[in-house]
């Protein structure tokens, strides 16, 4: 829970304006482009000091949650 | 609208302070980054300072990744916002390349070329989710000419072309404008030291017949972060009386 808290910190902050997102939101319906994508990984490769890498395919907010817990529990 | 803030590179002396001076003139705040002593600065800081706007020097090497990025951090900390980055240190280190080592190719291509992706890099993160920036960097006729003597900084000039044009293209959609200056022959010390005899021979190279100023290369940067400019990227302004067409 605390992830997708500072996940819609970090995803507002990039489509500058509060979204109101649920681990079903799918980022087809968020719509971000290439370049959001690249600031999103790299903004939470910093905030939980992992890596991500380039090619992420994830249709859900929820996986991409899952994703971080992940990385973090293998730091 | 709302004051902006500036931050120019080389803007102690020279062009980058007629630069910083031209932006004063629009009500825009300073941030002075150079590699020289901050009292080499002195005079420009006074002028900025004398023209109303607030001014702050910092000294930084530009070749030097980590260090622009603590110079940008600091930046921000300072003003809290960077609207616009000028790029214009540079420096020469002009032989034939029978002469030139592998040195004076690396230290004018880290500072000239590399000092403006590092600058870009670290700024652009700020201005993409403020949704706004101007970027200009100084190039040079040479970069688009060549100039036997100078394959070094012709290269690194040129490198800004290609810079510029790709960060126009990246950022485009986030409404940062990327162009470029190219002055030609402009009056510095080092033209003033030419004879008469060959002085003469550079006006023939050049169909307004005579050198540029540092304002009319501080003037295309003044029109370029203005939002009269606000539909323009990914150009390069020749500055320079015609020299190259």
């Amino acid at each position: 829970m605390e992830t997708l808290e500072k996940l819609k910190e970090i995803l507002s902050e990039c489509k500058g304006e509060d979204l109101d997102i649920t681990p079903e939101t799918t980022f087809d319906e968020l719509d971000f482009d290439s370049l959001d994508k690249v600031d999103i990984v790299m903004q939470i490769e910093e905030a939980y000091d992992i890596s991500l890498g380039d090619n992420m395919q994830l249709s859900t907010v929820g996986e991409l949650v899952a994703k971080i817990d992940e990385a973090v529990a293998n730091k | 609208m709302d004051k902006r803030v500036a931050l120019i590179t080389g803007a102690g002396r020279g062009i980058g302070a007629k630069i910083a001076l031209a932006l004063a003139a629009d009500n825009t705040d300073i941030a002075v980054v150079d590699y020289g002593e901050e009292s080499a600065a002195k005079e420009t800081l006074d002028a900025l300072a004398a023209a109303g706007v607030t001014a702050r020097y910092y000294r930084c090497d530009v070749s030097d990744f980590s260090a622009t990025k603590e110079v940008v951090d600091q930046i921000l900390k300072d003003f809290g916002r960077i609207d616009i980055l000028v790029n214009n240190a540079g420096i020469t280190a002009d032989k034939l390349i029978m002469r030139m080592d592998e040195a004076d190719w690396d230290r004018v291509l880290s500072i000239n070329l590399k000092g403006c992706f590092n600058m870009i890099k670290h700024v652009t993160p700020f201005m993409m989710r403020k949704r706004f920036g101007r970027i200009v960097s100084v190039s040079s006729v040479v970069g688009l000419m060549g100039n036997a003597g100078q394959a070094n900084y012709a290269a690194s000039k040129a490198g800004i072309v290609g810079l510029t044009k790709s960060v126009a293209k990246e950022f485009g959609s986030r409404n940062i404008t990327a162009n470029a200056v190219a002055p030609g022959f402009i009056r510095t010390a080092m033209t003033d030291a030419l004879t008469e005899e060959q002085k003469k021979e550079m006006y023939k190279l050049i169909p307004l017949g005579s050198l540029g100023e540092t304002d009319d290369v501080a003037n295309a940067v003044r029109f370029l972060v203005s939002d009269a400019a606000r539909y323009i990227t990914g150009v390069v302004l020749k500055v320079d009386g015609g020299m190259y067409i």
